[in-house]
């Protein structure tokens, strides 16, 4: 059954991945990625990956779509046909996918036990994780304690990424921005009445889930990356109703600022304690004197860093481009 | 009783499959944007309402069973809403509803 709806669901990834690629309509093509996106979170959770389908679906499907939006509206929605042929992207092309290929023949089988993944950390992980973290969620643990450097690794990435899209799109009309405000493309969609009440009758709910995501990670599908997302997504909703300035006055772009720089920075000072209580970089268990309490505590404050950073950073992008909309 | 709750609980899913299936005919075969839409429109409401509640009927009282009607109610919240949209955005930026065939009106009111 699983094999049947892998194989369905790569054949549709294929086919759509296709469409983008030939379609020249650009808006298609950002519908039809988020449409990828949604059937790549089905495939990832038909793999029993829950948590990064829950990713895939809130940043791909979700976020990502809306800043896609927003960009494809400060240029053409067409794409420019190229006259020239292109021979040599073709090539290229061409001998990647046969060298990947080739990689293929090298992997084993799907579920395949005997697989290098399943012999080498795996199995430790899978039975040390009630011993040392004592949390359900053996992704959480993974990624929150185990493999804390990559995750500390991935906020600073997110970070490092915000900052440059700040860089390049950043707006300079600080002191116009009382001008904006009353353009008649600042308004948002509040005079729609219907799509009005209904977001505003889900906006908090959008948030609340957030923070059940947050909260929840270490029982269950979740953690920073997602509930920062779907935080997101609920500010965003807000703001395309009730238009930029709205989402502004409730949450300030010094607040957004500081919610990514103070992310992070918490997510480096966990670690830093567990070096300044006696134990190593980023090891939780000398937090607290009980050293499954201080594991526990410790993914916690690290998962409230990596989603106030992944929230911040998404809505600062979100604001950026819908701040050139404007100008 | 186990088996009445089983046996409605398929007719349940069966029954929102086949929406589903109509829906989906309905989007590919009708003639206009709006007809199209309607067709759409029918998997996101009836065919999620008797989809989830069947498998609700499938959960018992669990806490799954909660999740469902959570995801129920916001998805028969966010569905019209987002069908309205597109339609109004469509009545918007300038397509007239309007019966170009012969067997638009019927099939329209049919589906």
């Amino acid at each position: 059954m699983i094999v049947v709806s892998g194989v369905f669901l790569l054949t549709l990834l294929a086919i759509i991945a296709v469409a983008i690629v030939r379609t020249e309509n650009l808006f298609v093509a950002v519908m039809l990625t988020s449409i990828f996106s949604l059937l790549m979170a089905a495939n990832f959770f038909i793999l029993d990956a829950a948590d990064v389908a829950l990713t895939e679906a809130a940043v791909g499907a979700g976020v990502t779509t809306v800043i896609f939006l927003s960009a494809l509206s400060l240029t053409a929605e067409r794409e420019r046909s190229l006259t020239r042929e292109r021979h040599l992207a073709i090539f290229v092309v061409i001998v990647t996918a046969l060298v990947l290929i080739y990689a293929t023949f090298d992997k084993p089988r799907l579920g395949d036990p005997q697989a290098p993944v399943h012999l080498h950390v795996a199995p430790w992980y899978l039975e040390k994780t009630p011993e040392l973290i004592g949390i359900p969620n053996v992704v959480t643990a993974v990624l929150g304690s185990f493999r804390g450097y990559d995750t500390l690794g991935e906020v600073f990435v997110v970070f490092t990424a915000c900052i440059g899209v700040l860089f390049l799109l950043g707006s300079k009309r600080d002191p116009e921005s009382a001008v904006s405000e009353s353009l008649p493309g600042s308004a948002g969609l509040s005079h729609h009445l219907i799509p009005k009440v209904v977001s505003r009758l889900l906006v908090p709910f959008i948030v609340l889930f957030g923070l059940y995501v947050q909260f929840h990670g270490e029982y269950g599908p979740g953690g920073g990356f997602q509930a920062g997302a779907i935080v997101a997504s609920g500010i965003i909703l807000y703001a395309l109703i009730e238009g930029e300035a709205a989402a502004l006055a409730a949450v300030p772009r010094a607040a957004l600022m500081g919610m990514v720089v103070g992310g992070a920075m918490l997510y480096g000072l966990v670690g830093l304690a567990g070096l300044a209580l006696g134990g190593n970089f980023l090891d939780y268990s000398v937090l607290l004197s009980d050293p499954l309490a201080g594991q526990q505590l410790g993914i916690l404050l690290i998962e409230a860093g990596v989603g106030v950073t992944v929230c911040g950073a998404l809505l600062l992008i979100f604001h950026a481009f819908a701040a050139r909309e404007l100008a | 009783m186990a088996g009445v709750i089983d046996g409605l609980s398929w007719l349940l899913l069966l029954i929102g499959g086949g929406f589903v299936l109509i829906g989906g005919i309905g989007t590919l075969r009708l003639p206009n944007f709006y007809t199209r839409m309607h067709a759409a429109s029918l998997t996101d409401s009836m065919a999620t309402l008797l989809i989830l509640s069947g498998i609700m009927l499938q959960a018992g009282w669990s806490l799954a069973t909660i999740k469902l009607f959570a995801i129920l109610v916001f998805l028969l919240l966010t569905g019209p809403t987002a069908s309205y949209a597109l339609a109004n955005a469509a009545l918007l930026s300038g397509m007239k509803p309007e019966e170009t065939g012969r067997t638009v009106g019927d099939k329209a009111s049919a589906s």
